[in-house]
């Protein structure tokens, strides 16, 4: 890989790193409400997976949903403006953290639905067959997700209807305070995937080069119309489930040894552009800098943005009907 | 005007859209090579290929999921679900994905997609293939639910439903499959939302949907002798609904009696009741009274389930007990 395709590939890792810190810190502020749910920790798997695809891909994201946004290219001004409850933000103040879309850019929305984005990425998939537009659909979801029945029925179809998928699997080990051991009785979740004869593979979710091969091999094998692939990526959380998580389920050391440079994706992805490609130091803190100066903006977008209007909330439930208001 | 069957009314409405926009295609269990569990889709297949007939596995999640993905990037499904008992399987892909989309995603988002289920009882096919869930559908904002009685008004209803861009259920009595009516040779939509005064009467109107739509005109008959004069309209839509047409004629007669096959206990009926309670209360001369099923699964034998499902007698007594 050229190196400005792996700077690239780091960029966009800091930056989903950046704007998850600012998120929390907003959160802490009261800035931002309800539930956030942040990726800090997992960046090296949405980077990976999406720099093999284009605007005209799909993906179908999860409630940790931030990362894999900006992997496919979402607008940070209008992430925050809709983390704010802004009218300016991509649903206008409606959706929030778990509900982000753009289908201009083929993200077909975040989902508050654990197993939820599992059939609808097959439907996505099933258009772009029926269509013969050689489109692709990520699905991304977590580990908890493997114990929903969705994901069987996914999975299932997928492999029969040979549809050009992609599952990708976050095995950050915990739904909310369930350890995968507690969870599933196999060990690797792409074990699930032998049930549908498709092939699977189970990777360091960490290391951003593996999960771009992996995926590229697997998206490629998807648009040649051979099926689907089961990619799981071994990852881990920084952080609790959701902003305000006592977190009191997770051993410290354990997170302490997730966290060390030798093991979270974006030390490591430094150190070997930096032995591999004479990255320097100034080079990673232009590139910092440059997002810290997206971020600044896009607050400052979000802060100044006006709340919606009261009306808007009884449009948008259908095309053609506006729903009423109380009669007082 | 031609005879058909409700089934192949049904049918042929697809096939017009089918033939009208290439984006249009079916896909459910059992639908293709053994015709629909009703013979809703007979003949598609053959006609239109496996390319635009998709047989599925027993998998109401993956049919409702794909369904509405697709809907979503481009492509316009008419998904079966054999009973509505089985849409429960898929309960999050119809109320909290599809129905929810445009909301919450902030209103860039269209899913054109169409859901037929059968529904109700009559068959012996007891608790788990007979209940009326359209209540449960028309409760979630996003959906829009209709329910046509004859082969005219299915005819007309899935054609609307399969050029709107919301995603509509369509409800389908599984006795009425088999029942005949003159349609239009023409294919024209019904707009959804269009109630039909199915019998005009002066004396109390009585609001039925799907097979006691049936049972309603049975009982107008009976009455009549009696010297009763009764209304009866088929709101042919759930949600949305026309109030106008119903208003005017309660306007006209002053009573009001709504009957469906639904457990009454939470049910679309009691939706109607107090629709009609609050609006039209001034113009009442009598309670509001609903006829429904028992509160009861649904049974086997038939004495049993001929019990619980409310029949023509039920709605004679119920028209009686407001005059």
């Amino acid at each position: 890989m050229e190196k400005e395709k792996l700077l690239e590939l780091y960029g966009t890792m800091q930056k989903i790193r950046k704007f998850e810190q600012h998120a929390a810190k907003s959160f802490a502020a009261g800035i931002i409400r309800g539930d956030l749910h942040t990726y800090i920790g997992e960046e090296a798997i949405a980077t990976g997976v999406c720099a093999n695809l284009s605007d005209d891909d799909y993906i179908t994201s999860t409630h940790r949903g931030h990362g894999h946004l900006i992997a496919k290219g979402a607008d940070l001004k209008l992430m925050l403006a809709e983390l704010y409850g802004r009218k300016t933000g991509y649903c206008k103040g409606k959706g929030g953290s778990m509900h982000i879309a753009d289908t201009s850019r083929g993200i077909l929305g975040s989902n508050g639905i654990v197993g939820g984005g599992f059939n609808l990425a097959c439907g996505a998939a099933f258009t772009a067959k029926a269509k013969k537009t050689n489109k692709v659909c990520i699905c991304f979801f977590g580990d908890g997700a493997t114990a929903e029945g969705s994901s069987h029925e996914a999975m299932n179809i997928a492999s029969l209807w040979k549809l050009p998928v992609v599952f990708v699997n976050e095995n950050n080990q915990y739904g909310i305070s369930c350890h995968i051991s507690k969870g599933i009785p196999i060990k690797d979740t792409a074990t699930r995937a032998l049930a549908y004869d498709m092939p699977a593979v189970t990777i360091d979710g960490n290391d951003v080069l593996a999960v771009y091969e992996e995926a590229r091999k697997a998206i490629e094998r998807a648009r040649k119309g051979e099926g689907p692939t089961f990619i799981e990526c071994k990852t881990y959380r920084w952080r609790g489930h959701f902003e305000g998580d006592p977190d009191n389920y997770r051993p410290k050391e354990e997170i302490k040894m997730w966290k060390s440079k030798d093991r979270e994706p974006i030390a490591r992805f430094e150190k070997y552009l930096m032995v591999n490609c004479g990255v320097t130091e100034e080079e990673f803190t232009a590139i910092k800098a440059s997002i810290d100066a997206e971020i600044v903006k896009a607050n400052e977008f979000a802060l100044n943005s006006p709340h919606p209007d009261k009306m808007s909330a009884f449009t948008d439930v259908y095309t053609d009907i506006v729903e009423e208001g109380r009669p007082w | 005007m031609v005879t058909k069957l409700y089934s192949e009314a049904i049918r042929d409405a697809i096939r017009n859209e089918m033939l009208r926009n290439p984006d249009v295609y079916c896909i459910g269990e059992d639908i293709g090579v053994f015709n629909g569990s009703f013979g809703a889709t007979a003949g598609l297949l053959a006609e239109f290929g496996p390319g635009r007939v998709y047989d599925t596995p027993i998998a109401e999640q993956a049919i409702t999921g794909i369904a509405a993905g697709s809907a979503l990037t481009g492509m316009v499904p008419v998904a079966e679900i054999m009973y509505n008992d089985f849409m429960l399987c898929a309960a999050d892909q119809i109320m909290n994905q599809a129905a929810k989309f445009r909301y919450m995603y902030g209103g860039g988002m269209k899913v054109p997609m169409t859901l037929r289920m059968a529904v109700g009882g009559g068959l012996q096919c007891a608790a788990q293939h007979s209940q009326s869930l359209e209540g449960l559908l028309v409760h979630i904002p996003g959906l829009k639910v209709v329910y046509p009685s004859t082969p005219a008004d299915a005819q007309g209803l899935i054609i609307a439903a399969i050029r709107d861009e919301n995603p509509v259920v369509v409800c389908e009595h599984e006795l009425l499959y088999q029942t005949t009516g003159e349609v239009s040779e023409t294919f024209e939509p019904i707009p959804i939302g269009k109630a039909d005064v199915k019998k005009e009467g002066s004396d109390v109107t009585v609001i039925a949907t799907g097979l006691c739509v049936h049972k309603a005109l049975d009982a107008a008959k009976a009455l009549a002798e009696e010297g009763v004069s009764v209304e009866v309209v088929d709101p042919r839509s759930l949600f949305p609904l026309d109030k106008e047409t119903i208003y005017k004629s309660i306007s006209k007669t002053h009573r009001a009696v709504v009957v469906t096959e639904e457990c009454k206990r939470g049910a679309w009926s009691a939706e109607m009741a107090s629709n009609i309670a609050e609006d039209m209360f001034d113009s009442l001369k009598s309670k509001i009274v609903r006829v429904g099923a028992l509160n009861t699964p649904i049974p086997f034998a038939i004495e049993l389930e001929s019990l619980v499902i409310p029949q023509t007698e039920d709605i004679i007594q119920a028209i009686k007990s407001v005059m």
